[in-house]
C-alpha cells in the first residue's frame, strides 16, 4: 500500500522516525525517578514477610529516632482519615495499608518517610512488626472448598472465596454438540501468574499545596484522567475534589497495563503530602514491582474441542478458574468481569460455544492486568490455538491443515461469533499463507521426518489467532461507569501549525509521531509540524488511556476525525480565499483547488492564516476541533505465526530457531513502528512461553520475587524475529485501522508451546504447560524413555 | 534498594589492606564488588567495614611462570578472557569466564573474588578443583598456600582467615597432550548454574588418561570434586579413534578387559552425578539436577578428550 | 559514619562531592550531579539501565560504590552527543528503530559505544552477547542489534544501510 502523503508531509504508511527519540538518545527523558521539588521527602514502605495473619504490633520508635526520618504512616493512621481502604476499577476493594490483617506477602504494612532515599531505607530497615501468622490459602482450587478459610472476612454477604461467576454462550445446544460429536479432545491448562516487568517500576511524586488545597501527582500511569477520578472518588471526603487534582503522567519506560491500576504506594505518598504540606515521593524498587504489583494471567482452563472425525470443529467449551489474589483489582470494563475472553472461538467457525470462568479470592498480590492484551485475550487465545493442536494431532492431520480447513472465510465477514462478537474483517487463509512461503514450511517439515528418523527432536508450531482491540463502544465498555470513548483536540496556529492533545498516554508507542502521521494524513500538514500532547490531566482532554491496545482504535480515530472537521472548515475558507463554492474544490493532502483549474489553489497553512485573519462572513474564528469517539465496534486484528524449535534431549533445553510472525492489523499508520511492536510483543510472548512465572510455595512465599528468578528474556535467548503483513482494513475504523500493539504476546506463547508439542508428539505428548522450563521437558523426555 | 551504613577504606598497598583489616572491627575485604554490593543492597551482609583492595597496585596481572599460572587478585573476568595465554593454554578457564554472568559483571568480577565468595553456585571453584589449583592466602603473618580441596568448607565458608586476603590463584601448568572444559546449564544469560561441570584432562602419548580432574558447580553445598568419576577416566583410553585404528584399539581393549570409550564416559558422569547432593528449587528438580551433572560431565569429557587431541 | 571527598570528571567535567560510604554511583549521579539519563530498573545489578562508562569499561553503576570511582573517568549518556550531534550510534537507534519506551536505552547506547570502541566490526552474535547485562522489555532486540550494526557501517565510512522497513 502506496502512502497517499508525500514524504514531506509523512501521513500514513511512511516509516517516519520517531519524535520523541532525541531526547531520549540524548538522556533527556523526564521519567517519574526523574524529578525533584524543592524541600522534596521522599516515601520508602514497609512490607509484609508472611502471606496472611494478625498484625500484634508495628513498633516505629527505632525508625523515629534515624536521622532523617520524619515519619511512619500506619494502617490506623489513614483510618483517621478513611483513607485505609480505597476501591479497585472493579468495584471491589483493596487496602492501602493495613489495620489488622495483611493477606499477601509484600503487602504494605507502614509508610515511612524521610528526607532522603537512604534515610528511608533505614526507616523501613528499623521499622518493627510482629505478627501472628495464619495458614494462607493459596491454592485456588482449594479456595473453593467448603472447609476453605473465607478470606474476605471484611466484605459484608461474602462467604466463600468466590469473586464472581461469568459465562457467554449457549450452554445446553453446546452440550448437545459434544453428546453427538465425533471426536472430542480434551486439555488442562494453566497460563501462570507473570508481571509486566516494565524496566522502570512504577512511582510518583505527589505535591499537595496546603494554601491552596491543590494536589498535583506525578505518576506512571497509563491513564491520568481516570486516575484523577478515582482519587476524587477515594479522596473527595478529605476535600481533594476533582478540579483540585492535576495528574501528570510523564514519559514512561514501559506500561504494559501494570500501570493502569492505582498501587496503596500512590495513595501513601499523596496522603503523606497532605499531611505533611511536602511533595513526596515514591519510587518502588523492582523486589516490589514483582511481589506486589498487578500481576497478569494466572488462569486455570479446562477446554473441550468436539469435531466431526474429519477434523471440523463443531464446538468450544471451556471451565475457567481465574486466581485474583486477595481483591479483583484488574482493570476490565465493568460488564466484562473476564475481560473479553469470549473471543476464545478465535479464528475458527463452528456451531457454538460455551465458556464460563469463576474468580476466586487467595493470599496472592491482587491484579489480573491485562498485560499488553486486550484483556484476558492472552489466556483465550493461547487455550483455543493450544487445543486445536491436539485435535489435528488426534484426527491425524497437519496442524496447518486442520486450521485452514476451520477458518472463517473471508466472504462471512462481518462474521457473528457464537459467543457474540461482529468480527469485522478478516482473511485468515492470507496470513497464513504468507507465514507458510515465508518459513518455507513444507521444507520444514520434510526435515523434521528425516531428524525424527535420526532420533533429533525438533518442532514446528502454529498459531493463527485472532485479537479483538479497541475497547470500546460505550453501550458495552466503561470503567467505573466511564465510557470508553478516547479523545482528540487539534489546533492549527496561523502559520499553519498544530497542536494535537489526546486522552491516551504512551508509553513507548510512539504516539508523538503515529499521532502526528494521522493528523498529516487528514490535514495534509507536515507531521514535522504537528506537536503532540498526552498525560497531562489539566491540558490533555478526557480519555480512558492507553492499555489494551486501544489507542489508535479510539483515540488514534478522534485524532481523525477532529482533523476531518478542521478540513471542512479549511474547505469553506479555502471556498472564500479562491472565491468558488465549495462543492467546485478538490483536496489533496495539503492543498484545496479549483475543480478543473489546478493551478488555482491554496494550502492548508494559508486557509489556517486565514481563519485567524481573513475570514467568511459568519465563520467562527479560530481553527480548531474537539472529538470524542466513541467506536462503533471493536477491531479484530490476527494473523498467523510459526515457529521452529530444536529440543536438546540431554537437557531438555529448548530453543526457537525461526520465528515467522505474520500480522493483519489493517490500514498501518508507520510501519517501522508497527514492526518494533510487534517484535517487543513476541519477546514478551516468548518470555512466558520458556521462562517466566511467578509462583508461590504453600506458604504463600513469591518464588520469583527478583530479576534473578523473574526470568526476562536477554538478547541471547531472543531469537532474530522475522515479521510480515497482510492489509485487511478495518471497515468501520476513520483510518482502516487496528491497532498492534498486543497481537505479539497473545499470539507467541501458543505458537512455541505448539512447536515444543509438536517436537514430542511422536512420542504421545499433546501439551506442556507454560513456562516450557528445560527441567519440565526433561522430565517428560525421560518418561517417555528419550532423555540423553 | 539501599546498603545499610558502613565504613570504607581503600587501603593503598598490601600491608596497609592487611592492617586495616586487623585493626577494623567486622570488615569486609572487596575486590569487584559484584557480589558483595549485591548482597549489601538486600541487607543480607551488614559489615562495619569495607576494605576496597582495587587500588592496591601490582595484583592484576596474569602470568605464567615457575610452572603455573598465577592470577592476581584484582584480575577480572574479562581480562581473563582477553589475555592470551588463557585463550590458548587454559581454554577451561576462559569456557568457564565466559559463562559468568554478563559481560558487564565481567568487567568488575576478579576471578578470586569468585572463589573466595565461597558461593558453590559460582563457577571458578570447580574449574579451580579440576585444575587442582593452589590459593595463595597473604595475612599479617606472610602468605600460605592452600590447596584447592582444602579451601572450600560449605555455603559461603572457606579457609580463608578474616584477615586474610587472597593474593593470588596458581593454577599448574598444563602437560603436553592435556584438555579441559566446563560447561554450564543456565536458564538464562546471568543466571547461576544449574549445573556446571569443569573437566581437566591429561594423556600420555598413547592417549591414556594419567590424570583427571573433575569439579562440579551449584550441586551441593560447597563446590564438589567428583572424585570416583575422575578414577573412572583415569587409565582409561578414551580418544576416539576413527576406522581402523580405532576398530582395533576398542576390540584390544575389550579382550583386555576394559570397557569401550562411550562406556567409561557413561561410567564417569554416572559417578560424578552420584557425588553430587543439589536441593530442588526453581532451576529443577533433584533428580534433574544429578542427571544434568550427568550428561554434561559426559559432554564436557567429550570436549575435554577433543582439545587434549588437538 | 565517615564522609568521603570524591571527584570524578564526567563527560569531561569534573565534579567534586563529599559523600557517605555507602552512596552508588547511579545516585551520585542521578541526584547529586542531576544527570537523570542513567536509570535504574532492579536490585539485584541484572537490567543493565545503570550502564555508565567508568574509564572506558561499560560498568553498572548501581553496583559501584561512588567513593570506588574517586579519580575515575566517568561516561553517561549525557556526553554522547557533541557539537556535530548525535553519534552514530545514538543515529543507528534512531534509524533503525531501536528504541521505544527509552527507559533502557542509555545503557544500551553506554554498552555499545564500549563494543564499538574494542571491536568496529562486530557480527550479530557478538552484539547480542556484549548487550546480554542490558535488558530490554519494548524492542525484542532486533532494531537494537540493527543499530549497533548501521553505527558500526557508519563509523566504518560505508554508506548507511537501507531502512529496516516491514516486508
Ligand atoms: C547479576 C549477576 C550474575 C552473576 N552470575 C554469576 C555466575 O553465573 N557465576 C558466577 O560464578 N558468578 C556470578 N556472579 C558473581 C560474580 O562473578 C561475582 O563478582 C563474584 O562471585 C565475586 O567477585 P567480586 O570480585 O565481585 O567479589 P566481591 O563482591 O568484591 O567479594 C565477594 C566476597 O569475596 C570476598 N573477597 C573478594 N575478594 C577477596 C580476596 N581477594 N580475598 C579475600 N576475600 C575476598 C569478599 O569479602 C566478599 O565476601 C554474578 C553476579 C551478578 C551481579
Ligand atoms: S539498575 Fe539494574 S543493573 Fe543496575
Ligand atoms: S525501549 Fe523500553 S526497555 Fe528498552
Amino acid at each position: 500500500m502506496a502512502p497517499r502523503t508525500s514524504a514531506k508531509i509523512c501521513g500514513m504508511g511512511h516509516s517516519m522516525k520517531r519524535k520523541e527519540d532525541p531526547r531520549f538518545l540524548q538522556g533527556k527523558g523526564n521519567y517519574i525517578d526523574d524529578f525533584t521539588l524543592p524541600g522534596m521527602l521522599w516515601l520508602d514502605i514497609v512490607r509484609s514477610p508472611i502471606a496472611y495473619g494478625k498484625i500484634v504490633n508495628i513498633d516505629t520508635s527505632k525508625a523515629l529516632e534515624i536521622d532523617g526520618v520524619l515519619a511512619v504512616l500506619t494502617g490506623k493512621d489513614l483510618e483517621a482519615y478513611n483513607l485505609h481502604w480505597m476501591p479497585t476499577l472493579m468495584s471491589d476493594t483493596q487496602m492501602v495499608l493495613p489495620t489488622d490483617t495483611v493477606m499477601y506477602q509484600s503487602q504494605e504494612v507502614a509508610g515511612v518517610i524521610a528526607t532522603s532515599r537512604y534515610a528511608a531505607a533505614d526507616g523501613v530497615a528499623a521499622v518493627e512488626v510482629e505478627y501472628e501468622p495464619m495458614k494462607p490459602v493459596i491454592d485456588p482450587f482449594q479456595a473453593l472448598e467448603d472447609d476453605a478459610p473465607v478470606l474476605r472476612t471484611d466484605k459484608e454477604g461474602q462467604e466463600d472465596n468466590r469473586i464472581w461467576h461469568w459465562e457467554a454462550g449457549d450452554k445446553e445446544a453446546t452440550d448437545k454438540i459434544f453428546d453427538e460429536a465425533d471426536v472430542v479432545v480434551r486439555e488442562k491448562m494453566h497460563v501462570p501468574r507473570i508481571h509486566v516487568a516494565s524496566i522502570e517500576t512504577c512511582g510518583c511524586l505527589a505535591d499537595f499545596n496546603p494554601v491552596e488545597g491543590h494536589l498535583t501527582v506525578y505518576m506512571t500511569t497509563q491513564a491520568p484522567h481516570a486516575i484523577r477520578t478515582v482519587l476524587a472518588l477515594v479522596a473527595g471526603h478529605v476535600g481533594l475534589s476533582e478540579e483540585k487534582i492535576r495528574v501528570v503522567s510523564p514519559d514512561i519506560g514501559g506500561g504494559f497495563g501494570g500501570k493502569v491500576p492505582v498501587y496503596p504506594g500512590y495513595v501513601i505518598a499523596i496522603a503523606a503530602s497532605v499531611v505533611l504540606g511536602k511533595p513526596v515521593k515514591w519510587i518502588e524498587d523492582r523486589m516490589e514491582n514483582l511481589q506486589a504489583d498487578s500481576f497478569a494471567r494466572d488462569y486455570h482452563m479446562d477446554a473441550e474441542v468436539a469435531a466431526d472425525s474429519s477434523g471440523r470443529i463443531r464446538a468450544l467449551r471451556i471451565k475457567t478458574l481465574a486466581d485474583h489474589g486477595y481483591s479483583d483489582a484488574q482493570a476490565a470494563p465493568s460488564k466484562f468481569p473476564a475481560g473479553l475472553f469470549s473471543i476464545c472461538t478465535g479464528s475458527y467457525d463452528m456451531e457454538n460455544a460455551y465458556a464460563e470462568v469463576d474468580a476466586v479470592y487467595t493470599n496472592k498480590p491482587p491484579g489480573g492486568v491485562a498485560y499488553r492484551c486486550s484483556f484476558r485475550v492472552t489466556e483465550a487465545v493461547h487455550c483455543l490455538e493450544r487445543i486445536v493442536d491436539t485435535l489435528a494431532h488426534k484426527v491425524g492431520k497437519d496442524p496447518a491443515t486442520l486450521r485452514e480447513e476451520n477458518f472463517i472465510g473471508k466472504e462471512a465477514f462481518p462474521y457473528q461469533s457464537p459467543l457474540g462478537w461482529e468480527y469485522d474483517s478478516g482473511d485468515y487463509q492470507a496470513a497464513m499463507d504468507k507465514a507458510k512461503e515465508m518459513i518455507g514450511y513444507d521444507d520444514l517439515r520434510r526435515e523434521q521426518a528425516e531428524k525424527r528418523a535420526r532420533g533429533e527432536l525438533m518442532g514446528i508450531g502454529v498459531c493463527s489467532f485472532t485479537e479483538v482491540l479497541g475497547a470500546g463502544p460505550s453501550k458495552d465498555f466503561d470503567i467505573l461507569g466511564i465510557k470508553m470513548f478516547d479523545s482528540a483536540e487539534v489546533r492549527v496556529h496561523p502559520t499553519g501549525k498544530a497542536i494535537a492533545r489526546f486522552g491516551t498516554k504512551s508509553q513507548g508507542q510512539g504516539h508523538e509521531t503515529t499521532y502526528a502521521q494521522i493528523i498529516a494524513e487528514e490535514l495534509g500538514l507536515p507531521a514535522a509540524h504537528v506537536q503532540v500532547e498526552e498525560g497531562d490531566t489539566d491540558t490533555a482532554p478526557y480519555g480512558l488511556g492507553t492499555y489494551a491496545s486501544r489507542s489508535t482504535p479510539t483515540a488514534g480515530a478522534a485524532g481523525a476525525m477532529a482533523a476531518r472537521k478542521i478540513r471542512d472548515k479549511a474547505a469553506k475558507i479555502a471556498a472564500h480565499l479562491l472565491e468558488v463554492s465549495e462543492d467546485d474544490l478538490d483536496w489533496e493532502p495539503g492543498t484545496f483547488s479549483v475543480k478543473g483549474a489546478p493551478d488555482k489553489s491554496v494550502s492548508i497553512q494559508e486557509c489556517a492564516f486565514a481563519a485567524y485573519t481573513n475570514l467568511p462572513e459568519g465563520l467562527e474564528p479560530g481553527m480548531e476541533a474537539t472529538n470524542y469517539y466513541d467506536p462503533p465496534n471493536l477491531t479484530f486484528p490476527f494473523g498467523t505465526y510459526i515457529c521452529v524449535v530444536d529440543i536438546d534431549r540431554g537437557t531438555g533445553e529448548v530453543s526457537v530457531r525461526r520465528f515467522v510472525a505474520v500480522d493483519d492489523c489493517g490500514n498501518i499508520i508507520n510501519p517501522m513502528i508497527v514492526q518494533g511492536q510487534i517484535h517487543g510483543g513476541l519477546t514478551q510472548g516468548l518470555g512466558p512461553a520458556l521462562y517466566e512465572e511467578i509462583p508461590y510455595d504453600e506458604d504463600g512465599n513469591n518464588l520469583a520475587g527478583s530479576f534473578m528468578d523473574y526470568l526476562v528474556p536477554t538478547a541471547v535467548e531472543t531469537p532474530a524475529w522475522e515479521t510480515g503483513h497482510t492489509v485487511t482494513p478495518s471497515p468501520h475504523h476513520p483510518l482502516g485501522a487496528k491497532g498492534v500493539g498486543e497481537s505479539a504476546t497473545v499470539g507467541a506463547p501458543p505458537a512455541i508451546a505448539n512447536a515444543v508439542v509438536d517436537a514430542l508428539a511422536h512420542l504421545g505428548v499433546t501439551h506442556m504447560e507454560i513456562p516450557i522450563r528445560p527441567d519440565r521437558v526433561w522430565e517428560v523426555l525421560r518418561e517417555k524413555g528419550v532423555a540423553g | 534498594m539501599i546498603p545499610p551504613q558502613f565504613d570504607y577504606h581503600a587501603p593503598g598497598s598490601l600491608e596497609e589492606a592487611l592492617a586495616l583489616l586487623g585493626e577494623l572491627d567486622d570488615a569486609k575485604v572487596m575486590s569487584g564488588g559484584q557480589s558483595l554490593l549485591p548482597m549489601l543492597k538486600l541487607r543480607l551482609a551488614t559489615p562495619a567495614n569495607i576494605v576496597d583492595i582495587g587500588r592496591i597496585p601490582g595484583l592484576d596481572s596474569i602470568t605464567e611462570s615457575g610452572g603455573s599460572l598465577r592470577i592476581g587478585a584484582l584480575v577480572t573476568e574479562t581480562a581473563l578472557e582477553e589475555n592470551a595465554t588463557v585463550a590458548e593454554r587454559y581454554p577451561i578457564l576462559l569456557d568457564t569466564a565466559k559463562v559468568i554472568a554478563d559481560p558487564l559483571v565481567r568487567n568488575r568480577a576478579t576471578i578470586c573474588g569468585n572463589v573466595a565468595h565461597g558461593d558453590p553456585a559460582n563457577d571458578h571453584p570447580a574449574t579451580m578443583l579440576a585444575l587442582r589449583a593452589q590459593m595463595v592466602a597473604t595475612g599479617p603473618k606472610g602468605e600460605r598456600t592452600i590447596g584447592v580441596d582444602d579451601f572450600f568448607h560449605g555455603l559461603f565458608m572457606t579457609s580463608l582467615d578474616p584477615g586474610e586476603i587472597l593474593t593470588e590463584i596458581r593454577i599448574p601448568a598444563p602437560g603436553e597432550r592435556s584438555g579441559g572444559a566446563y560447561l554450564k546449564l543456565e536458564r538464562k544469560v546471568g543466571d547461576y548454574a544449574v549445573a556446571g561441570v569443569a573437566v581437566q584432562l591429561e594423556l600420555d602419548k598413547n592417549g591414556k588418561v594419567t590424570r583427571a580432574g573433575i569439579g562440579l558447580t551449584n550441586l551441593g553445598f560447597a563446590p564438589i570434586r567428583a572424585s570416583a568419576a575422575e578414577k573412572a577416566l583415569t587409565g582409561a583410553t578414551l580418544l576416539e579413534q576413527r576406522g581402523f585404528k580405532g576398530a582395533i584399539a576398542r576390540v584390544r581393549g575389550i579382550f583386555s578387559g576394559g570397557l569401550d570409550a562411550d562406556e567409561v564416559i557413561a561410567a564417569a558422569a554416572q559417578a560424578a552425578a552420584d557425588a553430587t547432593d543439589p536441593v530442588a528449587d526453581r532451576r529443577g528438580s533433584v533428580e534433574y539436577k544429578r542427571n544434568m551433572a550427568r550428561v554434561l560431565t559426559a559432554r564436557a569429557i567429550r570436549q575435554a578428550l577433543s582439545r587434549a587431541g588437538g | 559514619m565517615a564522609r568521603h571527598n570524591v571527584t570524578v570528571t564526567v563527560n569531561g567535567e569534573a565534579h567534586s562531592r563529599e559523600v557517605d560510604s555507602r552512596l552508588l554511583l547511579v545516585h551520585l549521579i542521578r541526584d547529586e550531579l542531576a544527570l537523570t539519563g542513567t536509570h535504574i530498573g532492579c536490585d539485584t545489578t541484572h537490567c543493565g539501565a545503570c550502564t555508565v562508562l567508568v574509564d572506558g569499561v561499560p560498568t553498572k553503576s548501581c553496583t559501584v560504590l561512588a567513593v570506588q570511582a574517586d579519580g575515575a573517568d566517568i561516561g553517561t549518556v549525557e556526553g554522547l552527543a557533541d557539537a556535530n550531534g548525535m553519534s552514530a550510534l545514538q543515529e543507528g537507534f534512531m534509524q533503525e528503530h531501536g528504541l521505544q519506551c527509552g527507559f533502557c536505552t542509555p545503557g544500551m547506547l553506554m554498552t555499545g559505544t564500549a563494543l564499538l570502541a574494542a571491536n568496529a566490526n562486530p557480527s550479530e552474535a557478538e552484539i547480542r552477547e556484549a548487550i546480554s547485562g542490558n535488558l530490554c522489555r519494548c524492542t525484542g532486540y532486533v532494531n537494537i542489534v540493527k543499530a549497533v550494526e548501521y553505527a558500526a557501517a557508519k563509523m566504518a565510512g560505508a554508506d548507511a544501510p537501507a531502512d529496516g522497513e516491514d516486508n
